[in-house]
Order: C-alpha cells, then structure tokens, then sequence
C-alpha cells in the first residue's frame, strides 16, 4: 500500500524535481494544475469512501463537484486537508508539496483553505476578532504572545468585512449571527487566509436567494486570482458559476465536464434519479 | 521447659500407649486417678488411659480440659449443662451443686490432654478425623515422635493418612544424625503437596554464617535440590491454572464493575461519574438482604442471594432512572458538566449512606455454599466464592445481551443510539428510552455491587475505589462495544495476576494504568472501536 | 514611560488595578501589621487565621491554573491535584533535609527510612538539600511530567472528557505509587514534622507571616501573567481552540502546540501553589493526589466563573471557606453541601457567580 503511494509519489516527482527552482512556501502551478488527487482509496472498515479518486484542478478555475450523498465529497476533502489519510494515492499541492505528508496546519500555511458544510466560526469572539485570527501571519504560539494589530492589518480585516458585507457587525459575537451570515464571515476567514487554493463545503446553504446570489457574485470575482473547489447540492447555483463540474459516485469520478455536458449524461441522471 | 515441649514429649509418651493392645472399658482405676492431687499422678492416668487405646478417654479429656470433670462424694463424674454423670459407667446422679468439688488442671495437664486427645484421634474410626490429625501431627513433629508415628503408619489403611503420616515422619527424618537417613526422608518429602515441605527442603540448601550449608551433606542437598524441582515441576501446571483463574476472577471483578458503564457511558455517552455509588447501592442492598434474613428467616440464610440480586438490580435501576430523569436529562451534549454534576450527586450519595449504615464498613456474610474452595494441587486452591463471581459475571453478560438483542427496549435503545432525531420521528419514545436504559445500566452496576459484596469490603467508599477502573475497562475496550468491554476487562484481570508475582499488586495495576493510557495514546478510540466518519468526528 | 504604563492599563482598567492595589495592601501591610499586635489584642490575627488565608490563597492560584486550562482552552483536567502535589513533594524534599538529626532517630535520614532500615538516600534524592535546588524541581518535575503527558495525549488527539478521564487515572496512578512505602516519599503518611525553611523555623509566627505575604505577592504575579496571557491573541487562539478547534487547524494553528504550552503552564503554576502550600500547612502526603482533590479544583472554577480568572479566584476562596466552616460547624453535611454545589453550578449557573452577578447588574 504504501509502495505504490511512494512509487507513484516519486513518478510524479520526477518531471519537476530540480528542473523548476521554486521558493520555499511557494506552489509551483508550472505545469498548469494546482492540485493532483491520484487514485486515492479510503476505506472504512471495509467500507471505500474513496476508491482509487483522481482529479486534477487547475490554477484560477473553479470546479463545482457534485454528487449524491455518501459519494465521498466530504471525505475527498478531509483527505486533501489532511483530515484522513488515504489508504493508498497521492495528493500534491501544485509539482512539489506531498500535502499526504502534511498537518492540517501546514496545509492550512501552504495555502490551502476550507470551509465546512456546518458554517464554523469562533462563535465567543467577535467578527472583527474571527476575522483577525484567520489573518495571513506567524501562527506560532511566542508570536501569537507578542503580537500587537498594525494599522495596514486593521485595514484589510476592514476590507474584507466590507466585502463580506459585515461592517456593521464587526463588534458583535460571531456566534449572534444569521446562518447565511456565518456563512459568510466562514468565508471572510477563508479570504483572511490569502489561500492559493479555497475549498467549499455547501457554501449557499440556508441562505436567502439574495445571499446566493451574492456569493455566486463572489465567488466568479474570486476565480481567476484563486483556485476554486465549490461542493454543492444546489443544481441551480452549481450551474450559475461552473464551467467545469465533476460528478462523484461511489467514491470515485463518474463524470466531468461542463455543466450542460454533464446534465445530459445518461449515467448521471441514474445515479441522480435512482434508476 | 515450654508448654509445648510438654505437650511433645506426653504426646509422645502417649502416642506409645495408643498402639498397645486396646482394652475395651474405661479402666476405673485410672480415671479415679485423674482426680488424684498430685500432677505426676494425672499425668501418669492420663497416659494409662490412652494405653488402653479406649478412643471414649476423648470425651473424659475434653471434659477436664473445660474444668467440667469434678468429684462428688470421692466418684469421678462429668459436670454438664445437662447435668452429672459418673465418668466411668456414664449412668446419670443427682447432685446438689455445692456438693462438687473441682479438680485442679493446671498448665501442664491441659497441654497432656491436648497431646491426647489427638493422638487417640489418630486411630478413630472416623477417616476424617484421623485425617486431620494425622495433618496436625505432620505439622507439629518433634523428633521424639518418629517411633510413634512409623509403628501408626503400619496400622493405617487410608492412603491419604498414610502420605500425611509418612510426610511427617519424613520431616522428622531431616534431623536424623545420619545422612542416609536424611537423604531418604528429602526422597519422601519430595512427593509431598504440602507448600512448607518445599521451604524445610530449601532451608537445607541455606548457607550458614561459617560459609558451609545447614546440610553437611553434598548427597543430601543433591536429592533436595531434585525434590525442590521436582514439587516445583508439579506445581507449574496447576500454578499457572490458578493464576489464569485467579486473572479471571478479577477480570470478573472488573467486568462487573464496568458493565453498568458499558451501557451509560458506551452506549449513552454519560460520563457518569455516580456509577461507582451504583455498585455501593447494589452492595448495600445485598446487605440489607442479608440482615433481613438473618432476622426473619435464618433457616433460609444460605438463600439471600437469590432475593439480593434482583433486589440490588431494582433499587439501583430506581435510583438510577430518579437520577436521568432529574438531573441528568438537562445535560445531555454538555460531557464536562455531566461529569461534575454527577462526581456532585455521588458525593451526596456516599454520605447518604454513611448517614443511614455509619461510616465504618458494614459486614456482608457469604452463604455457606460459597465457603471453602476446590483443590488444584501443588497448594493452589481455587475458592468457591471467585468462582461463583465468574459464573454471576457470565450470567450477567447473558442477561444484558439478552435485553439489548431480544427485548424492545434493546431495539429502541439501538436505535436511539445510532440515530436520535430519526428514531424520535419513528414514534420512539426517547425519553423514556433514556430513562429506562440509564435505570438499565444503573441496574446493572448494581448486580455488580452484589459481587464486590461477596469478595471485599462494603463500606461507603466502595464505589471511589472502581470507578477509576471501570472507566479504564470500557475507554479501553472502545466506548460503545460492549464485547471490547469484556475482551478489555478479562484481560487487563490476567495482566493484572501474571505481573503481581514480579511487581507486587500495587505496581502492577501501575503498570497496567500506563499501559492503559499508552494504548489509549495508540487507540484514542479504544481497543475495538471502529474506525469510520462518525466516530472521527 | 508610555509604553510601560499602556502595558499596566492594558492588563485592567484603573479599577481592577485598585482592587488589585487594596489587596496587595492588606496582604503585605495590614495583615503582618495586624500579626505584630500581641494575642489578647481584640484585631490579633490567629496562627488559624492565617495559614487559612494562606491556605486559600494557594487554591486560588491552582483556580487560576484551571482556568487557563479549563476556562480558555476548555481541557478538564482531572489530574491537576497531582502537579500540585509534585510541588509540593519537591518542596517537601527539601524541607525533610533541613530538618537535619533531628527527628525522632536523630538520624540524618527522615524517620521513615531509618524505619525502613535504609542506610542512605536513594539517588533522586540527590541534592536535595538545596534549596535552590528544590525551587528548580518545584518547576521541573509538574512541568516536565505535564510536558511528556501532554505531548503524547495532544498528538493523539485526546480530547474532551477521554483526556479528563486519563488525566484522572494519571493522578491515581500516581497516588498508588506514592502511597507505597518503598517508593521513598514516606508511603501513606508522606513528610511531616518540618522544622525549618532556609534556617527559619517554621513555627515562628515571623516566618509564617513571610510565608504568607510571598504567597499572596505569587498570586497576584500569577494572577496578572494570567491576565496577560488571555489578553493576548495567545488567549484568544486558545478560545478559537476551544470553541472549533478543527476551524483553527484550518486557518493555521497548530493547536498542539498551543495546548501543549498553556497545560504545561498551568501544570507548572500549580506545582509552585502547591510549593508555597506545603511549607505552611506542614504535611504532605499522597492522598492530595487523589481524584476527589482534583475534581474538586474543578468546582471552584466552575463556582466561580469559566473563563473570567477573577471568578475562580472567588470561588477558591468560597469554596474552602465553606469547606472549613463546615467541617467544624457540620462535618457531616460537608459533602452534601459540596454535591449539591456541583450539581446546582453545573445545572444553574453556567457562567458561575461571575455571571450571576453580570446578570443581576444589568437588571439593575
């Protein structure tokens, strides 16, 4: 198991290996692609969540993933966030970073970030504070003791509430806001964070249709600068924003392409109508 | 001189007197005799009497020993709570008490007629009693005996007599000036199952401040080194049975500790930290049970058990069920503060019952049947009542499997456990099941306080001393597997026993502590939880 | 000077640092002057009196060392009853050395092990009479144990009621080895009998009362380090911690790390309450490391308030002082009293008397 994880590993790396020179902290998205899953497996007592998964993103897109419930979503992600350890395959953050290899806050520093289906944020601190927590910086815990907020770092958490649409919150415990507003101020961190690359869990549940619509807004206005990883139920706002769509079954990649392609495909409506 | 060197050497004088030819009526003379002032003179009747052999003399010495052998008008006559009798023909009188006259024992008689009455007991007809006399005088021989005791080995037909009588003619051999005469006695000593032989053989072997042994010997310590090994070689198989049970038991022990908590922590998820109070209530019950018999129907004491166990089981599913529905309920998905609140309400209950039982231990009598135990050889006996709690700990596991697999209740818990909010919408009334399953396994903890009753101390703080370890038992076993509880519980009781000989039992259960929370390092899940999305989570 | 004093004011607000200021004062001025006073003097404060306070004092700052743990990182601990006592152990090390031939063998051993018939000290002894020595263990040992245990619990993950539960076997554990005699603490009975302290006899009121001010001046340092520390984003990445700790992974914590720090700290803080305690109360011995003394710890936190330092300080004090009425005015109602505030806190008062107070202020 773990010897086709290192074979496989090392394949991969060879194409980059010396050839690019790549800055510590950076990701080298040379060859286009930001992330690699390749034949991942999970399985639960016997149970495979994941059965031999391989999906490539590319650098800037926005890729909607969707899929019936116990598809796997939820666990490709925890896998790619460091969450689970696969049973077998490789996942790589751009040519160079074995994420396998990785705690969920290295992967977090690397440049990735989450947001869970649940909306978390810290519920006891204030927006302002969630916000100022998620912050790109040193996380470690001597500097977390010396810190002091600077004037330009006030302005970007004051940017990013504006963009979030949560000014007016700003002093107010988190844990006091609408559900469509966790959503957002979830996010707002996710923003904080600078992240190469942004996963989404259901990000419009329980919002208005107003709220959804926002965030599509959002969302297209981050792609491009951003990669984009969006998993959601909601056909209609899956199909406002994607151009590409991949359909999970049984823990593995059932379909892809764009979203008219995939709404005819024959196997798709089996597995999304049952029969 | 010592008492007992009196003792050794009448013993002596009249185990001689006992191999004679019997006469077979008291002698008069004799037994006149004992009444006799002077001390030599009952000394010298007494061994008359055993001479005779007449295994009536018990009785005559047994009476004198309790001052109960008196003159009336110059007679000898037996003095009892029933009355006089004449201590030769036995035909009963009349007599003014104020008329008796006592006859002085002393010391010295009392220890004659101790070494009598055994030594005419070596030849009553009764195997039993022969048999532990026989057992007293190989553990008390003195080398004057050996004549004696090899002329009783001739007359003797029962094997187990004879070993026992050739053990301790063997132990006396050991002091024999002659080596050849050692050497024979260690041969015969080396089939003993006695557990001293094997500490009078190594004692030969000791080293002596002069740098020889206490053995001269080299043959002789040849053939007691041999018979150590030997016994020890006998001893390997029912040793190590002994130690697999004596594991079993406090596996036992633990399991029935913990098994209430396999349900409210396991399955439940209430860190009950009261459920050390529901074994004290089951021990408690069991022994309010018990006193109540012994007051109404004492006839019927070896029975308490059978009303104790499912008097234990409803008192503490009562207090249990009061206990949910009061406090508990308003807790659930808040662990920690569950925790505090119940550490608080078993602080209440322990001194409730201090209050209502007194602070000191309470004294809980096993029945009769659960006494004594069964012999595996090599001096390992396996007691009656750690068996018992085996087969109670089976019957319980039984039980509970019965109810969660066979029962409504089981089907509604299962549900409810795997999924609340669908199981509401089934029409399952939850709380109730939370009710009844928390009185379940309060219930349960309380079968387990008969046990403890059985085996230790009943005292307030009995449920302190377990709640530690039937918390270890399931965390280890994996909460909510009620088959990891047992694996967990039955092996951590052999850990438990195969260390103690090396580490003593306080180092043990250390050791076993940290290795619990090593594995719990390990394992965060326990032994055999299953791995999966929901329990990650 | 600017810089400094937005350090004080950012600490507390000028009434906290009155507070703060007033019992700094009484601790350090009124009480010893008080003491000065001969005994029938009707303000003379009694030995009693002040090894209580004393006393409380030391629970306080364990409050304190909870809190940290419990109130902003949300770890119970059950098992901090045992880094108290390893403080004290260590202190107590010391103390049993200086109290030289004169104890009941007039040997230079402490009696239990001239009853042992050993004839010298086992190893870790060794250097025991120092006392700087001592004052470096009293650091050391709670932090270095606190230290291995967390590591390893942390990195498995180990959270919620699983660690209170292994926190509780730790201190039992640690209770059974201690109350072995051949351990080489004393068994059951521990150490008693001290007699001096750096040459101060210790049952001089002199000593007492220097005892108790530098108890108080170490609440009020922890007190405020505490403060510092939960002002800082420190606190607040631990309060992340608490409230969704798979969120602040995510954003980039490593949570260990910050576990593993604030439960050695407090692990620490509790070994140097338990230090200032034993030299004051003048005994101690394994039954401070069983689960009912860690678990009570837990109560005067939550009696107070989770999450605020000044609440469990209160509650510190409420509770032992409760505790010592009622152990001589109703012994047997103690734990009534004591279960009943477990459950009604936990079921009634979430937020402990802190909130209770914030509650009754804003109706007002």
């Amino acid at each position: 198991m773990t010897q086709t994880a290192e074979g496989t590993a090392s394949s991969s790396g060879d194409t980059v290996g010396m050839a690019h020179m790549v800055r510590p902290g950076e990701v080298d998205i040379s060859h286009g692609a930001i992330l690699y899953v390749e034949g991942v497996t999970v399985s639960f007592d016997g149970f495979k969540a994941l059965n031999k998964l391989s999906l490539a993103i590319d650098a800037g897109e926005l890729r909607c993933i969707i899929g019936p419930n116990g598809a796997g979503k939820t666990t490709m992600m925890d896998v790619i966030t460091g969450k689970t350890q696969p049973d077998a395959g490789t996942v790589f953050f751009g040519q160079t970073i074995d994420l396998l290899k990785m705690s969920e806050p290295e992967i977090a520093h690397a440049g990735i970030g989450r947001k869970f289906q649940k909306p978390t944020v810290f519920e006891s601190h204030t927006v302002f504070e969630n916000l100022e927590l998620a912050m790109k910086m040193d996380k470690g815990v001597w500097s977390s003791l010396r810190y002091r907020i600077s004037a330009e770092q006030r302005d970007r958490i004051a940017e990013t509430l504006e963009h979030i649409q949560l000014e007016s919150r700003a002093g107010i415990a988190a844990g006091l806001l609408s559900h469509g507003q966790k959503q957002w101020l979830e996010i707002g961190m996710l923003l904080m964070q600078d992240p190469k690359l942004l996963m989404l869990d259901e990000p419009v549940a329980g919002m208005t249709d107003a709220e959804t619509e926002r965030t599509a807004e959002l969302f297209l206005s981050l792609a491009g600068r951003h990669s984009l990883i969006v998993v959601e139920h909601d056909m209609d706002f899956v199909s406002s924003i994607a151009r590409k769509v991949t359909v999970l079954h049984e823990g593995r990649v059932l379909a892809e392409g764009p979203m008219d392609v995939i709404q005819n495909d024959e196997r798709v409506i089996e597995v999304y109508l049952g029969r | 001189m010592s008492l007992t060197g009196y003792r050794k050497i009448a013993l002596a004088a009249l185990l001689f007197a006992a191999l004679a030819p019997r006469a077979y009526a008291l002698d008069a003379g004799a037994v006149q005799q004992l009444a006799a002032e002077d001390g030599d003179a009952k000394l010298a009747a007494i061994n008359r009497l055993v001479t005779e052999g007449d295994v009536a003399a018990i009785g005559l010495f047994k009476a004198m020993q309790d001052d109960g052998l008196q003159i009336f008008n110059g007679r000898v006559v037996i003095v009892t709570g029933d009355g006089v009798k004449d201590a030769i023909h036995g035909e009963t009188l009349v007599v003014p008490p104020d008329k008796l006259e006592a006859i002085v024992v002393n010391n010295r008689i009392r220890g004659a007629l101790d070494s009598a009455i055994a030594a005419l007991k070596l030849i009553v007809p009764q195997r039993a009693e022969r048999l532990a006399a026989a057992r007293a005088v190989a553990a008390d021989a003195g080398e004057e005996m050996l004549p004696l005791i090899e002329r009783a080995l001739e007359k003797e037909t029962d094997a187990e007599v004879k070993t026992l009588l050739a053990q301790a003619a063997a132990a006396i051999g050991l002091k024999s000036p002659v080596a050849e005469r050692r050497r024979l006695a260690v041969q015969v000593l080396g089939q003993s199952e006695n557990p001293q032989t094997k500490q009078l053989l190594a004692a030969l072997l000791e080293k002596t401040p002069d740098g020889g042994y206490t053995e001269p010997d080299a043959a002789v310590r040849e053939e007691a080194q041999k018979a150590i090994r030997a016994i020890d070689s006998r001893a390997v198989v029912p040793q190590l049975l002994g130690t697999v049970f004596y594991g079993l038991s406090l596996g036992s022990v633990l399991l029935l500790a913990a098994l209430g908590l396999a349900i409210t922590f396991g399955l439940m998820g209430i860190i009950n930290m009261a459920h050390g109070e529901m074994l004290m209530i089951g021990a408690y019950t069991t022994y309010v049970v018990q006193a109540l018999f012994r007051q109404y129907f004492p006839g019927a004491f070896d029975a308490y058990l059978i009303v104790a166990v499912p008097a234990a089981f409803a008192v503490s599913a009562l207090v249990g069920i009061v206990l949910e529905r009061g406090v508990i309920r308003h807790l659930y998905g808040r662990p920690l503060e569950t925790l505090l609140t119940t550490w608080g309400i078993s602080l209440v209950l322990i001194q409730l019952v201090r209050m209502l039982f007194g602070a000191q231990n309470v004294e809980v009598e096993n029945p009769a049947w659960m006494s004594g135990g069964f012999s595996l050889g090599g001096g390992v006996v396996l007691a009656y009542n750690r068996l018992v709690i085996v087969v109670f700990a089976a019957f319980v596991v039984l039980l509970m499997w019965l109810l969660l697999n066979r029962t409504r209740l089981g089907l509604y818990l299962r549900a409810v456990t795997q999924n609340r909010a669908m199981a509401g919408c089934m029409g399952i009334p939850t709380p109730r099941v939370d009710a009844l399953t928390f009185g379940l396994g309060s219930g349960i903890a309380g079968l387990g306080g008969v046990a403890l009753s059985q085996i230790g101390n009943v005292g307030p703080d009995l449920g302190q001393s377990y709640i530690v370890d039937s918390f270890m038992v399931v965390v280890l076993g994996g909460v909510g597997q009620l088959a990891g509880t047992i694996i967990a519980a039955l092996s951590l009781g052999e850990i438990n026993k195969f260390l103690e000989p090396y580490a003593g039992a306080v180092l043990g259960k250390i050791i076993v502590l940290v290795f619990i929370i090593l594995v719990i390092q390990k394992r965060p899940q326990g032994l055999f939880a299953l791995r999966g999305r929901s329990a990650e989570a | 000077m600017g810089p400094i004093v937005a350090f004080f004011t950012r600490l507390y607000g000028p009434r906290g640092w009155l507070t703060l200021g007033g019992f700094i004062a009484v601790v350090l001025f009124v009480i010893p002057l008080l003491r000065l006073l001969p005994p029938e003097h009707s303000l003379h404060l009694s030995d009693y009196f002040v090894l209580l306070i004393g006393k409380i004092m030391c629970y306080a700052m364990v409050a304190l060392a909870m809190d940290l743990i419990w109130g902003y990182a949300g770890i119970l601990s059950l098992g901090h009853g045992l880094f108290f006592a390893l403080g004290g152990y260590s202190m107590g090390m010391y103390l049993m050395r200086e109290i030289g031939t004169e104890g009941q063998y007039r040997s230079h051993l402490p009696d239990y092990m001239v009853f042992l018939d050993w004839k010298e000290f086992p190893w870790y002894w060794a250097g025991s009479e120092y006392f700087w020595l001592a004052v470096l263990k009293v650091i050391l040992v709670p932090g270095l144990l606190a230290f291995v245990f967390g590591w390893f619990a942390f990195r498995s993950r180990i959270k919620g009621v699983y660690f209170s539960i292994i926190t509780q076997a730790l201190t039992f554990a640690f209770m059974l080895l201690f109350f072995r005699n051949d351990t080489g603490f004393g068994g059951n009975n521990g150490f008693t009998d001290f007699k001096r302290i750096l040459g101060f006899p210790l049952a001089d009121p002199v000593t007492k009362t220097a005892l108790f001010m530098i108890t108080g001046l170490f609440l009020v340092l922890t007190l405020l380090a505490c403060r510092y520390l939960v002002i800082s984003k420190l606190g607040r990445v631990l309060a992340a911690i608490r409230d969704a700790e798979g969120r602040a992974m995510f954003s980039g914590y490593k949570t260990r790390d910050y576990k593993l720090f604030v439960w050695t700290l407090s692990a620490v803080m509790c070994g140097i309450a338990g230090a200032l305690y034993v030299p004051q109360v003048g005994i101690i011995n394994p039954s401070e490391m069983s689960p009912a003394n860690s678990i009570e710890m837990a109560i005067w936190v939550a009696v107070g308030g989770r999450g605020t330092l000044v609440g469990p300080l209160f509650g510190a004090g409420l509770v032992n002082g409760a505790k010592s009425w009622f152990t001589v005015a109703f012994p047997d109602f103690w734990l009534y009293f004591l279960g009943c505030l477990f459950i009604l806190a936990t079921l009634f008062l979430p937020r402990g008397a802190i909130g209770l107070l914030d509650r009754l202020r804003r109706k007002t």
